[in-house]
């Protein structure tokens, strides 16, 4: 019943004017729904996010966070509600599905680099196919990004020759050259060693003060204290609490949140 | 000294023990002998048993081969010569089969006087499918590959250069609808367009126009029947038409067979599993003596024609599975990083999705082209002269009625020089394509 209230007040936005970093909208989800079959794994998901902000999804394995990401940029199709991502409304025209796919990066937990093209050829792919963009210019823009990631010397290697923490960044670099207005990490550092963690955490913070819109689902409490301006809980397909990342840690208001937070910064 | 060193724990090297030659045993040929031959008694005793086996055969077969009689008339003559040479009944080849049958060994019926023909046309095919194979090769020349098919046709079967002109011409007119309606109405339209507007062209337009214009330019080459053509040329236009057409033929089959649009699904099953489901020799009688009651009365399909689409349907059907098996390899991390950097469907099947699953599948991909090229040695049960057709042919003449090994020799070594190529490139590419380290 504590549960069930907290998870009622907690998602009220309209009164926490002091977590935006602008007043512009970038996302906008309103009763949002998913199925897998007969399993309901999202329920009733209202979510906005202004332009700027750095939002860290957490939970327990299976309570939605992964599949919630993967909404907005449509790899899953929810069955009711309302998403719109930069003024775009997703609907199941493919026209308007790729529009946002290429204004919206998304990060894997298994980086997903095509293995037969080299770092360079993944950087450069959908800028020269979706965005048709000359070669030379797609090619120094993926240089510049490479760079940024700090592995510029890489590029012509093939990702099999590449270390995992070095694969991931390439994988971010390849989503920036996009020039996405939001970026959705789906736990970027779970198939990492513990060293290759922090080189790719340390990107991602360099992301975030630049500015970018950032939507991450991970375990990396530290990065969440740091770096993010909301932290959200989700449990059993629904957001439990959300709140500024010091209130949430040290405050924690339900019950699910609490036992979550002393499971996994118990050890 | 040594026991006390035995006895105590602590210990310093004073001096460091020089480096030291291996035992005779551990290196060069010895070692290699040792353990790829005689590691142990059983395998020494079998090692000596293939050694005195080979030696057998060899001393058997060698000079049988190598004696080979390379000029006569007949197998009479070869006979005469051979108990002249060697003695009464000595075990020799006659090759001399070979020589004088050469030609309607390699060309059929194809007329004497045109054998620079079909040889064009290897040499063009050839020149064509290069820079496909080696990627090496300047990419300016795969327009030559584009224009390849047709003068292939024309120097092949000659007429009028027209025709190939003209059915060339519909392949450019679908690529031009397909430019101008897809900017206009879409991409799906502009497919739909690509398909519809050339087969009416084909249908109606490119017969009379190559005829126009060959009353007004009459350039040509004198026409083959296909009736005329067999030997190894039969073989290798059966065969490489089939391998050339089946391989895109199946990855639309695998992709659609994939597809989520249940027409496109199911009838891509039903295709792959009736083609594949029954010999492949039924498919040829088919052919040979059923297509021509379904199509319309006084069409007259060439046979050749209707051989080379059912092979190239019945291996299609065996590629498509061979790809699917490639795709269902791939991760599907590979499907949604495509998806999520914006690419649409085609894109990311041509890009991201069918170089992996085409990279995985090439062994069974070459394996199946391999079946295919000696498959088309099946024509022969409905009458074409493939080379088993002409050997048939060649023994019942009276001139060689009697020889059998020195024909099926020379046709296996031609097949399996073919076949042991298409095997070695396929390792090649293998080798070439890996990227997982260097």
């Amino acid at each position: 019943m504590t549960d069930a209230q907290a998870s009622m007040e907690a998602p009220g936005e309209a009164d926490r004017p002091q977590m935006k970093v602008s007043d512009e909208v970038a996302i906008q989800i309103e009763k949002m729904n998913k199925w897998f079959g007969s399993f309901h794994v999202l329920r009733d998901i209202d979510l906005t996010v202004y332009r700027g902000e750095r939002i860290v999804i957490c939970g327990p394995s299976g309570s939605g966070k992964s599949t919630l990401i993967r909404c907005i940029n449509a790899l899953e199709e929810h069955q009711k509600g309302r998403v719109v991502v930069d003024g775009t409304a997703l609907s199941s025209d493919i026209k308007n599905i790729d529009t946002i796919r290429s204004e919206v990066g998304m990060v894997f937990q298994h980086f997903n680099l095509f293995p037969h093209l080299t770092i360079l050829e993944n950087c450069t792919l959908a800028p020269l196919w979706v965005r048709k963009i000359p070669k030379r210019e797609a090619e120094e823009t993926a240089m510049h990004f490479l760079e940024k990631v700090k592995i510029p010397e890489q590029a012509h290697k093939y990702p099999g020759q590449l270390s995992g923490g070095q694969q991931q960044r390439v994988a971010i670099a390849r989503s920036l050259c996009m020039r996405p207005r939001i970026m959705l990490f789906d736990e970027p550092t779970s198939a990492l060693d513990p060293e290759m963690i922090k080189e790719v955490l340390d990107t991602m913070i360099a992301l975030a003060e630049e500015g970018m819109t950032m939507l991450v689902v991970t375990h990396e409490m530290g990065f969440a204290r740091q770096v993010a301006n909301r932290v959200i809980f989700m449990d059993a397909g629904q957001i439990v609490e959300q709140n500024e990342p010091e209130e949430f840690f040290n405050n924690p208001q339900s019950d699910r949140t609490k036992l979550f937070l002393s499971q996994i910064l118990g050890h | 000294m040594s026991e006390v060193h035995a006895h105590t724990v602590s210990f310093v090297r004073r001096e460091m023990l020089p480096e030291q030659a291996p035992p005779l045993t551990e290196v060069g040929a010895i070692k290699w002998l040792r353990e790829n031959l005689f590691s142990s008694w059983l395998n020494a005793i079998l090692t000596i048993l293939s050694i005195f086996f080979v030696y057998w055969s060899l001393a058997h077969v060698l000079p049988w081969m190598l004696g080979g009689i390379w000029n006569a008339e007949s197998l009479r003559d070869c006979r005469e010569i051979r108990d002249a040479r060697y003695g009464e009944g000595a075990s020799v080849a006659c090759w001399a089969v070979l020589t004088d049958r050469w030609n309607q060994l390699l060309f059929g019926f194809y007329p004497s006087d045109a054998y620079w023909r079909p040889i064009g046309a290897l040499l063009v095919f050839l020149a064509g499918i290069a820079p496909i194979l080696f990627s090496s090769l300047p990419r300016k020349s795969l327009w030559f590959t584009a224009v390849a098919p047709f003068l292939m046709y024309f120097l092949l079967w000659g007429g009028t250069i027209w025709g190939p002109v003209a059915v060339a011409a519909g392949f450019a007119l679908g690529w031009a609808v397909f430019v101008a309606v897809s900017r206009a109405a879409g991409s799906l339209a502009g497919s739909i367009g690509a398909i519809v507007v050339p087969i009416l062209y084909w249908l109606f337009l490119a017969g009379p126009l190559a005829r126009t214009l060959g009353e007004v330019a009459p350039i040509g080459l004198t026409f083959v029947p296909s009736d005329d053509f067999g030997g190894f040329m039969l073989s290798f236009i059966i065969g490489i038409a089939a391998i050339v057409l089946s391989l895109p033929l199946g990855i639309a089959l695998a992709l659609g067979r994939q597809s989520d649009l249940l027409i496109i699904n199911k009838s891509c099953v039903s295709f792959i599993e009736v083609i594949r489901g029954v010999p492949l020799i039924v498919w040829l009688f088919t052919a040979s003596l059923l297509l021509n009651y379904f199509l319309p009365p006084g069409t007259n399909f060439d046979l050749m024609l209707r051989v080379i689409i059912m092979v190239t349907f019945f291996s299609s059907a065996y590629i498509a599975e061979v790809i699917r098996g490639g795709l269902a390899a791939l991760p599907k991390g590979q499907y949604e990083a495509a998806d999520a950097l914006g690419l649409d469907y085609w894109k990311a099947m041509r890009l991201i999705i069918l170089p992996q699953a085409l990279k995985i599948s090439i062994p069974g991909i070459v394996n199946t082209f391999i079946g295919l090229f000696k498959d088309t040695t099946l024509v022969v049960f409905i009458g074409l002269l493939d080379p088993i057709g002409l050997s048939n042919a060649i023994r019942a003449t009276t001139d060689w009625n009697g020889i059998y090994w020195e024909l099926f020799i020379f046709i296996g070594v031609l097949f399996f020089i073919c076949c042991f190529a298409m095997g070695q490139y396929s390792l090649y590419l293998a080798r070439k394509l890996r990227t997982d380290h260097h």
